[in-house]
């Protein structure tokens, strides 16, 4: 069959990252093709490189046979490209026809003749089954409807190519289920689709190829029904490779954290993290496995104290820390290396000795009196925390923002491991960080462990998480579908849950999955 | 490291004097347009300003009221805030002095003074933490209630002084302070006051606070990462409300030393945007305490020069305000002065 | 009693309140541009100034007012172009260009007045723009009397209000540029330019404010006077804010603060000092952003820089 789409070794660099290396793609006539790969992977990027929101360094692109050079959106429009993002590219106190002729806008002598306008949009939704009131405001709108504004939209400029990124993460299992239905119209109709997930169950309910990302590479592209949960899980989550911790077996000591019946939503009001119990104990390491955006990030801010909680509640020792300021938690004894360092857990322009006292400044020996900073205490821990972290360069007054990503996090979790906190959130410990300095952040945290610490570990890192949990929780959809001992996990086993597959199912996989 | 360390040190003092000079250089032209030597022109306003210690003391004296209203915009800038409220902060800081100035007579220097000067902070407190308060309650911008309360602020003190505490004459301002609440002229003819050791000492203060104290720490960390801030368990709307409030106490003293320094009297609208000057000085001076008390000086000499220029040359006094809103453009557009420096250097 | 409402409802309160809105309309009316195009504009101030000087001083040099009006015009686009470079290529902040516009064109003004007239202060007394009567208009009872007889500009503002109306919510181009305020990527993905729409709107606000400052110097009186807009570029930004963004909604708000600004002096002699009239359009303002009369919430982007990519 001929490709309605080819693109040729594309390559992206941004500041730290590789975000596409030499990868290929190809869209066929009528196709399916499921983009999938773990966040960061490159998907998104390379999507939006073909969208014209940004330019390749390298690499070539080519629709229906031609060369061509997409700087802009616009050019992609021309070429019957239209993309649905994940975060909607909608204008809300406009309305549905407003926004889904915006910037191809029909006239009628001066003005714009919105009577048209929603004529047309009445026509196209009735075209392909998707209905819509094109009066209503989109902020009165459902998060599906909404998205079905989105694809009006890209229909109504013609397109024949349309990509959908992360299209089911805002959904309902039965919007879901609308928008499968819609896909498959449009396929019939001769629309060539992208879709991009990291949901396997969907790659092999709606796909006819799947192409995988890994690290900004492409693993590979193979025909759907050649192919199976275990076999693609595989190739998300690449080979594991065991880092060689030297761990003794843990002593679990008493209950430190506990969560009983946690419930959290997000901004929205959706429902994030639903009605979880799990505790974790004295001189262990649980770690929480799950594919990103599963409720990890809501559960542990709801700890922190830096999201509500909706309902259920939260112990820290024997104190309840449900809804508590970040502060009060902390006098609790908590220590937290959140997931994303530069927006929590760094103030980037202030120095490496100012940004090891954050969250103690206030505590002695930094402050003289009640107020007045005690620089030289300042300066001690940090050259103390410098020197048992080997961060580098070894300079106190050096900014933040000017250390590489690996020293950026051993400031980090210098700070909050030489408290000795009771309990020891690490969230993505070593995201963008170096080899060595993996190797060096897994050691420290056994060594918290060892000391007594409550370990949380939640990390996307299928290898971090068997080489350091003494204890696994997989967290899928917002529940922990499974609480497993260190000796019962397999990489695979957690692969198949991670991505929506029940216990119950697991051995009947094992043996079935390769007659689909 | 070190040496990128200091480089960027050194584009910190850079990048205002480029403004500075692109400011003169394009001002030169308005110089030319009268038809006028622009040498000639900024020779007499150098030589005016600071020619002799009397030109000196004046410049200085001109500088003072600017020392504060840029330590105000500068230090609410340090916590994330943009503090164009400064210039209702001065009238609301004036007026308190005022008021303590001429209604307790009587009093013993030691207390009548220090009395005043503390009324005058006390009123731009409150009126800085007004928008403070209600950007940390209701998140609105602090910048639009802040220019609203300027305004009030205005109106509010021109009833004050003319209505219930005006002074009896045809003039629009209140009654004479006791000579117990004034300032000190340090430098008789020119009328430089006691309140420039004030503004230092404010300077030093605010320096002192920022950057040596655990209140100065959590404002900064609010003011440059405030997710991080709330992530090490600072109160990020009670810093906000903190940070106005000591903004408005520094605008206050403005008013104050203007009142107790040089009026001696609350005067309606004498304030003539020593608030928006501010935002100026601030920029120039990068919100540094330092750099803001370099930023009042120059400020203070261009206005001092100006008069002489205006009387010796036929080149307007109003270039001076002219060039000084070209040094806020420049300042304001970094990334333009970084490629003209850069274009230079490749040339 | 019967005497403060004869005062409250009489003809030549209300034909004042007109005359005293009619600045604030234009002004406000750009106001309205800019920050729905997602560029905050404190600039109104001095775009009314340099206007009002603009208009003077072509009307003073060809004694024809009406190429005073198109000076002012042209003016008020080369500041809005200034300040537009500054916000929207240099991504200055917004509030710091405008203020330094204000300032510049305080400090500008009296600079060239000086300098072509000596004066300080006020500048000759220029041909200005008489004020015309509506024939039909004029005989009706009450109402004749209140917009029967005004300046051409008078009529011009309202009939600005009702075309930045239609420009706004009834043009493509009005669809665009709301949607350039509220969310620039989502109209950046469908083609629409915002550095270009952002531009246009910016400078549509200076043609505007520079309207609004011609009435000033050669309709309401004939001469320019130092500082003459006299706070009424932020009078008009909290029209703008108490009128939520909308062009019918500022005029509401223009007209009642033009009507507090025409009663002040009556209201004078029975007690009421001017200045708390002065200080109304503010107080309204923060008490209408605190949501006590119906929330106002402005643009979404509205000061912020448009980054692409």
């Amino acid at each position: 069959m001929d490709k309605v789409l080819e693109m040729h070794a594309i390559t992206k660099q941004f500041p730290r990252v590789l975000a596409n290396d030499q990868v290929d793609f190809d869209l066929e006539y009528g196709e399916i093709h499921a983009l999938v790969g773990e966040n960061g992977s490159g998907k998104s990027t390379l999507m939006n490189i073909l969208y014209g929101l940004y330019q390749q360094d390298a690499g070539e692109i080519v629709v229906r046979g031609r060369p061509v050079q997409i700087n802009e959106p616009r050019v992609a429009i021309d070429l019957k490209i239209g993309m649905v993002f994940q975060h909607f590219m909608l204008v809300e106190p406009l309305t549905v026809a407003e926004n889904i002729v915006l910037g191809a806008e029909l006239k009628k002598g001066l003005f714009f003749d919105s009577k048209r306008a929603v004529q047309e949009v009445e026509n196209l939704s009735r075209q392909y089954g998707l209905t819509i009131d094109p009066r209503a405001k989109i902020a009165d709108l459902s998060v599906g409807l909404q998205q079905r504004v989105e694809i009006l939209k890209a229909l109504y400029r013609g397109a024949e190519i349309l990509i959908l990124d992360e299209p089911t993460a805002v959904l309902t299992p039965q919007e879901v289920e609308d928008l499968f239905k819609v896909l498959r119209t449009l396929k019939a109709k001769g629309t060539s689709i992208v879709f991009i997930t990291h949901k396997i169950k969907e790659v092999l309910a709606l796909s006819d190829r799947v192409s995988v990302l890994r690290r900004g590479r492409k693993v590979g592209t193979k025909a759907t029904a050649e192919t199976d949960e275990q076999n693609l899980a595989e190739m998300m989550v690449g080979r594991v490779v065991l880092f060689n911790v030297d761990k003794k077996p843990a002593q679990p000591g008493p209950e430190v954290l506990r969560m009983e019946q946690l419930t959290v939503e997000d901004q929205f009001g959706q429902v994030k993290v639903d009605q979880v119990d799990l505790s974790v104990r004295k001189g262990e390491v649980l770690g929480i496995a799950g594919v990103e955006g599963n409720g990890q990030s809501e559960l542990v801010e709801a700890i922190a104290g830096l999201r509500k909680a909706a309902s259920g509640r939260i112990f820290l020792g024997d104190r309840e820390i449900t809804n508590s300021s970040p502060l009060k938690v902390r006098e609790a004894g908590f220590g937290y290396v959140p997931e994303d360092r530069h927006r929590r857990g760094l103030v980037l322009d202030y120095t490496v000795a100012d940004n090891l006292i954050l969250g103690i400044h206030g505590k002695k020996p930094f402050v003289k009196g009640c107020m007045i900073r005690d620089d030289q205490a300042v300066y001690e821990n940090a050259e103390q925390i410098i020197e048992q972290y080997d961060i580098r360069p070894p300079v106190a007054k050096q900014l933040a923002r000017s250390l590489s990503g690996g020293n950026q996090q051993k400031i980090v979790v210098g700070r909050e491991f030489t408290q000795n906190p009771d309990l020891l959130i690490c969230a993505q410990p070593t995201r963008g960080v170096d080899v060595g300095a993996i190797e060096f952040i897994h050691q420290q945290v056994i060594a918290q462990r060892d000391q007594g610490a409550a370990v949380l570990l939640v990390s996307a890192e299928l290898d971090e998480i068997l080489s350091l949990s003494d204890r696994v929780a997989v967290m899928y959809n917002g529940k922990i579908v499974s609480v497993m001992s260190a000796d019962e996990v397999t990489e695979h086993k957690l692969g198949f849950l991670m991505l929506g597959g029940r216990l119950e199912d697991y051995g009947a996989n094992e043996v079935n999955g390769h007659a689909k | 490291m070190l040496s990128r360390a200091k480089a960027i040190r050194w584009q910190e003092i850079v990048t205002p004097l480029a403004a500075v000079v692109l400011a003169l250089i394009i001002g030169s032209g308005f110089i030319l347009f009268v038809g006028e030597n622009p040498l000639t022109a900024y020779r007499i306003l150098f030589v005016e300003s600071f020619g002799s210690i009397r030109n000196l003391a004046t410049t200085l004296q001109r500088a003072t009221p600017l020392m504060f209203t840029g330590l105000a915009v500068a230090f609410a800038y340090r916590a994330g805030l943009f503090n164009i409220g400064a210039e209702g902060q001065v009238y609301m800081g004036a007026f308190a002095a005022a008021w303590v100035g001429f209604t307790f007579t009587g009093l013993p220097r030691f207390i009548h003074l220090p009395l005043a000067i503390l009324a005058g902070m006390a009123g731009g407190a409150i009126w800085g933490s007004i928008p403070g308060y209600l950007k940390a309650k209701l998140g609105i911008h602090e910048v639009i209630n802040a220019i609203m309360l300027n305004f009030i602020a205005l109106y509010l003190t021109d009833w004050l002084a003319t209505g219930p505490f005006h002074g009896g004459s045809w003039v629009p301002e209140t009654a004479r302070i006791s000579p117990s609440a004034a300032l000190t002229r340090l430098y008789p003819p020119t009328r430089l006051s006691g309140g420039i050791f004030l503004a230092l000492a404010a300077a030093v203060v605010a320096y002192f606070i920022l950057w040596k104290t655990r209140q100065g720490y959590e404002l900064r960390a609010v003011g440059l990462n405030p997710q991080a801030a709330e992530y090490g368990g600072i109160n990020v709307a009670k810093n906000t409300v903190i940070a106005m409030a000591v903004a408005g106490a520094i605008a206050g003293l403005a008013g104050t030393e203007q009142i107790l320094g040089l009026h001696n009297r609350f005067i309606v609208r004498f304030s003539a945007d020593l608030g928006f000057m501010g935002i100026a000085v601030a920029l120039l001076g990068k919100n540094h305490p330092v750099g803001v008390l370099f930023a009042a000086i120059l400020f203070g000499a261009l206005q001092t020069g100006s008069a002489a220029m205006d009387r010796l040359t036929s080149v307007p006094r109003e270039l001076i305000t002219i060039i000084q809103a070209l040094i806020i453009f420049f300042v304001a557009a970094e990334y333009l002065i970084r490629r003209i420096l850069r274009m230079r250097e490749e040339a | 009693m019967g005497e403060v409402l004869a005062l409250l409802f009489n003809t030549a309160v209300f034909a004042a309140a007109l005359r005293m809105a009619t600045p604030l309309i234009f002004a406000a009316l750009g106001g309205i541009f800019s920050e729905r195009s997602g560029v905050v504009n404190i600039a109104l101030e001095g775009m009314m100034l340099i206007g009002a000087f603009t208009a003077m001083f072509v009307s003073h040099q060809t004694g024809l007012p009406w190429l005073g009006v198109v000076g002012a015009v042209l003016a008020g686009i080369v500041i809005g172009l200034l300040h537009a470079f500054f916000c929207i290529h240099y991504r200055a902040n917004q509030v710091v260009v405008g203020t330094a516009i204000n300032i510049f064109a305080g400090g500008l003004t009296v600079f060239l007045l000086r300098y072509y007239f000596g004066a300080a202060g006020t500048s000759p007394s220029v041909p200005t723009i008489p004020d015309i009567t509506i024939p039909v208009l004029s005989q009706i009872p009450w109402i004749g009397r209140i917009i029967g007889r005004q300046n051409p500009l008078v009529y011009l503002a309202l009939l600005a209000v009702v075309v930045a109306h239609l420009v706004v919510y009834r043009t493509p181009w009005g669809l665009r540029l709301r949607a350039v305020g509220e969310h620039p990527r989502a109209a950046d993905t469908v083609g629409v330019h915002v550095f270009r729409m952002r531009y246009l709107a910016v400078a549509l606000s200076g043609a505007l404010a520079g309207l609004g400052g011609t009435y000033l110097s050669i309709a309401h009186l004939s001469r320019f006077s130092e500082g003459m807009t006299a706070g009424r570029g932020f009078i008009a930004l909290a029209a703008v804010i108490f009128g939520k963004w909308t062009p019918y909604g500022a005029l509401g708000a223009c007209l009642f603060f033009g009507y507090a600004d025409a009663l002040q002096m009556r209201l004078q002699d029975v007690g009421v000092p001017t200045q708390f009239m002065n200080m109304l359009p503010y107080v309204l303002t923060m008490v209408a952003l605190a949501g006590f009369i119906g929330k106002s919430v402005g643009p979404k982007a509205s000061g912020e820089p448009y980054i692409k990519g």
